[in-house]
């Protein structure tokens, strides 16, 4: 005879898997996924930071001013500087996610190949450099962000700073040639990043469709062609003199 | 034409391996790159020596049986088509050719240039089905099916299992195959029923053996079928919408 379970309540709490989120982030697909979102977010601080600081180019008032209006958004309805460090926060999150989900697909990937991979040496047809060294560009932004923050953020990699004088500190800095080399490489590989990533991540996300696949390449050329012209102009500017205190 | 060959020789599963030089001479152009090894093969069976295993069955290219690296391009250099259907007159007189077997964790070595592609068999069994009543043949033509999704299907459909996407992916990732199993029923009236429940089940599966995909986009190039990396981005439209849907069936908890 089958033994009966009268009684017995099998608990619904005990049945149910972990959150669907997690669930989904714990699949390779479901972090392509965080990634492109996360890429997007970034992407998009990108280019806002950018216009932001091409306003260098309308002169120190302008620049000083719009750092200002960026730490009283929200007025008086907020304390001051809270809308920046929600959007900080956020940030944060989206790079932090970006980050874990990058290392580790890179470590499976990395492992997929098995232990004796191949001898002879590939031949490579579609990957690009930029897509198969996402990692190394990746790391190297990494690091990148970590001085940029000490450089112009709190000013710990930059004698002159002063804080809050958005215009001189970023001349003071930029007038150091071997900060302006560095800066460079950093955007370069910043913008081999992103051209794969902004091509990328419509597949991750699977917006992929005729009329728009044409489109892709084209967004990822000028979005990487903007990054890196309007990043690169500003220390070379300041080299030749054109921005100056 | 005269040619030399550096084969990855390997006698078993778990033993060591190593490229073995060999010479093809006599090789008629027209020879297949199989019939070419069927020559050297011939050649070392006459020697008294153990002949080159490799994979093989249909010989024209519908099989997915064959397919191995050939100078670091799965499938050789020709595009779209199957190591099979590669013609020796592709290659020049005094080249040398490397041969080796696909690479992946996912695809051990069996002897020489054949490997164990049963891991696919295990993403088709978890999901590449669909639920059909059993008994006497459906009549033709029950099931209307738009002609834009019976192209589509059919590209998908037209994978042969091969392996050359996992082989020739940077992270050995099998997308294009798993996406392409996935499309071929899902885009179909007879696929909508387990749609959901099918892309869960087989990527689930593939991500237990094999990377992830970083959109290289070498997997469609080495395809011998040239199919579409649109594919894999429609597999990652379908997966997430599983994951939106599942838990929120109606009725259930
Ligand atoms: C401002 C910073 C960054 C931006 C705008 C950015 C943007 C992107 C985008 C849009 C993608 C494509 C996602 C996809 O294919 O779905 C991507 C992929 C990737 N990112 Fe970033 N990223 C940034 C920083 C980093 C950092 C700091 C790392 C650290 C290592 C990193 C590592 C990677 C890797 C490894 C990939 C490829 C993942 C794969 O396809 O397997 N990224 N990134
Ligand atoms: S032997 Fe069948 S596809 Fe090549």
């Amino acid at each position: 005879m089958a033994h009966t379970d009268v009684g017995k309540r099998a608990s619904v709490k005990t049945r149910r898997k972990r959150p669907f989120i997690i669930e989904f982030y714990s699949s390779d697909v479901g972090k392509k996924w965080a990634m492109a979102l996360s890429g997007v977010l970034l992407l998009g601080y990108l280019l806002a930071h950018l216009l932001g600081n091409l306003k260098v180019f309308l002169g120190p008032e302008n620049v000083d001013l719009y750092a200002e209006a960026l730490r009283d958004l929200g007025g008086e309805l907020v304390p001051r500087q809270s809308i920046l460090w929600l959007m900080r926060g956020g940030l944060l999150l989206a790079y932090s996610i970006h980050v874990h989900a990058a290392l580790s697909l890179w470590w499976r990937n990395r492992k997929a190949r098995g232990s004796v991979g191949y001898q002879t040496r590939s031949t490579y047809l579609a990957a690009t450099y930029a897509s198969r060294f996402m990692a190394y560009t990746g790391a190297t932004v990494f690091l990148f962000i970590l001085f940029h923050l000490s450089d112009l953020t709190f000013g710990g990699a930059n004698p002159d700073f002063v804080y809050g004088d958005v215009y001189a500190n970023i001349v003071a800095t930029f007038e150091r040639v071997p900060v302006v080399i560095l800066y460079i490489v950093a955007i370069l590989a910043l913008g081999m990043h992103v051209w794969h990533g902004t091509w990328s991540l419509f597949q991750s996300i699977g917006v992929n469709n005729a009329k728009f696949n044409k489109w892709r390449n084209k967004l990822a050329y000028g979005v990487t062609a903007f990054i890196v012209v309007g990043n690169i102009s500003i220390p070379l500017a300041v080299q030749f003199g054109i921005l100056k205190l | 034409m005269d040619v030399i060959l550096s084969v990855w020789r390997q006698t078993g599963p778990n033993t060591e391996g190593g490229f073995v030089r060999y010479e093809a001479n006599n090789i008629p152009d027209h020879a297949s790159f199989l019939e070419m090894l069927d020559i050297v093969n011939e050649d070392l069976n006459d020697r008294d020596e153990e002949p080159i295993a490799f994979d093989h069955d249909c010989r024209e290219g519908i099989c997915g049986m064959c397919g191995v690296m050939i100078n670091g391009q799965a499938h050789g250099p020709q595009l779209g088509t199957a190591t099979c259907q590669l013609h020796m007159r592709k290659f020049k007189d005094g080249d040398t050719i490397r041969i080796e077997p696909w690479r992946a964790d996912g695809f051990p070595v069996i002897r020489d240039l054949a490997v164990d592609r049963s891991a696919f068999d295990r993403i088709v069994e978890a999901g590449g089905f669909i639920t059909v009543p059993t008994g006497s043949a459906p009549d033709a033509n029950l099931i209307p099916v738009p002609k834009p999704a019976a192209e589509a299907s059919m590209d998908a459909a037209a994978c042969i299992g091969c392996g050359a996407c996992v082989a020739a992916c940077p992270n050995s990732a099998a997308q294009l195959f798993t996406s392409a199993k996935v499309a071929h029923l899902n885009l179909l009236p007879q696929g909508q029923a387990e749609r959901y429940t099918r892309v869960v089940a087989m990527v689930d599966e593939m991500e237990q053996w094999f990377g992830a995909c970083s959109n290289h986009g070498e997997c469609e190039i080495a395809c011998p079928k040239s199919i579409s990396i649109d594919f894999i981005a429609l597999m990652n439209r379908d997966y997430i919408r599983a994951k939106f849907r599942q838990g929120r069936l109606a009725g259930q908890r």
